[in-house]
């Protein structure tokens, strides 16, 4: 039986791992390569690299970075953060992803999934998607949080499926850094409107949070950062609890 | 020395770094010719079946040949769908033929949320065997040292058939060849260099193979 995917996403600026709240509030959580090591001992099913700065400085670092955690892993690793064109997504592959996330860049010219999808597949294109609630719906924001995109987050998610995304990164702006939970609503309504899978990302701040996502928010993967970074929560414990709520996992 | 072919099917990085890792010396064949100079193959690729367009006629060729002869051959995800004779995704054109069988589309299951593609980390399971027997433990000399049940990393639409050839199977809605191995030839639907240590066995087990011959 497919399980569900446990990902661990770390924001990399200048090689180094830090961790915002709501999009603000940076600190240090640690060297890339050391956490991917740690994380892989514990049984993670994938890792996320996001270049949270995205400056031109900051790509070749970033190569570095993609570098050290791919020698460290034998998983499916994901590079997102300012991949604005075919040649940003290429260096992230020849440096070693197996997948892009795709965030403003997929908004502002949506025909870039579909080249990337021509080009590597849909299985390496993820469009990552930043929402919070307004009213009955999903808003979605781009340029990290700043910008009203003025989309509706099911819209949108139905639409890069249709242009070939293979999977919707969801991250809830509302919950992002709060520890509070998933939002499981949000995470059903973009589930239950397309056919690829959705990895829930903002809020997992406990055991259950993951549970609840899986289940009420039927999603396909759950994406965590700090819990994972400062070790609150190691993998395994989190696996062995998933598995002792029948929520199929690999453990 | 081992070849690594690459026809243009997505990045081989992924597959270079885990031979890397494992110790194994290879090399990227540049043309058809060459490949009977190496002691064992491998043909990675991800994406549409089309892609293997890329191996039509002489490398076709010379593939055959050097599995014909006894030269281990391993095919990765698209390069396993490949050794099969051919594909519902791009039904103009052929596979290698080593295997009997043709790849058809996953249908899923929309009730039960099993999505397509099917991506992620799911079990490999001995297939049954004849009516009424009970599933017998793995065989192959590929699946060496790996438990019923491990876990590797899968992303693909399209899937072989469980035929007299497969070694372990894999259910998504429906149940389909995860592994398969024939005399010299072996192929595996997932990701092995995405597999973690399950994974990377499956390829140590292969270099074996190719040291033995």
């Amino acid at each position: 039986m497919l399980t569900k995917r446990i990902i661990a996403c770390m924001d990399v600026r200048d090689g180094q791992v830090v961790k915002g709240v709501q999009f603000q509030q940076l600190r240090h959580a640690g060297d890339p390569g050391e956490l991917a090591r740690r994380y892989n001992v514990e049984g993670i099913d994938e890792v996320v690299v996001l270049d949270i700065t995205a400056t031109l400085e900051s790509r070749q670092a970033l190569a570095r970075t993609i570098n050290a955690v791919a020698r460290q892993i034998f998983l499916p690793l994901t590079v997102g953060g300012g991949i604005r064109s075919e040649d940003d997504a290429a260096a992230a592959v020849d440096a070693g992803a197996d997948k892009v996330s795709l965030n403003t860049a997929a908004l502002n010219n949506p025909e870039l999934i579909t080249t990337l999808a021509g080009r590597y597949g849909s299985q390496a294109v993820i469009v990552a998607i930043d929402a919070k609630r307004r009213g009955d719906g999903f808003a979605v924001y781009v340029r990290s949080g700043t910008s009203d995109a003025a989309r509706d987050a099911v819209e949108w998610a139905r639409e890069a499926e249709s242009r070939g995304a293979g999977e919707i990164l969801l991250t809830s702006m509302d919950r992002d850094g709060t520890r509070s939970g998933f939002d499981c609503e949000m995470t059903a309504a973009v589930a239950n409107a397309v056919n690829i899978p959705v990895i829930a990302s903002g809020g997992a701040g406990g055991l259950d949070h993951f549970a609840e996502v899986f289940t009420r928010g039927h999603a396909d993967a759950a994406l965590a950062a700090s819990i994972f970074h400062y070790a609150d929560t190691s993998v395994s414990e989190l696996k062995r609890f998933l598995r002792e709520r029948q929520i199929p996992v690999r453990l | 020395m081992i070849a690594l072919i690459d026809y243009g099917a997505g990045n081989l990085t992924s597959v270079r770094k885990a031979l890397t890792a494992l110790g194994a010396e290879f090399a990227t064949p540049t043309s058809a010719a060459e490949c009977s100079s190496f002691s064992a193959l491998i043909v990675p690729g991800v994406g549409h079946f089309a892609a293997t367009a890329g191996l039509v006629g002489p490398w076709r060729d010379a593939i055959g040949a050097a599995v014909r002869t006894g030269t281990p051959l391993f095919g990765i995800c698209l390069g396993m769908q490949w050794l099969f004779e051919g594909s519902d995704e791009a039904p103009d054109v052929p596979g290698l033929g080593v295997l009997p069988g043709r790849v058809v589309r996953l249908q899923g299951n929309a009730k039960q949320r099993l999505k397509i593609p099917h991506v992620g980390w799911n079990g490999l399971q001995p297939p049954r065997g004849p009516k009424g027997s009970a599933p017998h433990a793995f065989s192959g000399r590929i699946l060496g040292g790996l438990a019923d049940g491990a876990h590797v990393y899968f992303t693909h639409s399209y899937a072989a058939p469980v035929t007299a050839d497969c070694v372990a199977a894999t259910t998504h809605a429906e149940t389909f060849s995860a592994v398969v191995e024939r005399g010299n030839v072996f192929g595996v639907q997932f990701h092995p260099e995405k597999s973690s240590e399950a994974g990377l066995q499956i390829i140590r087990n292969f270099l074996e193979v190719s040291r033995a011959c």
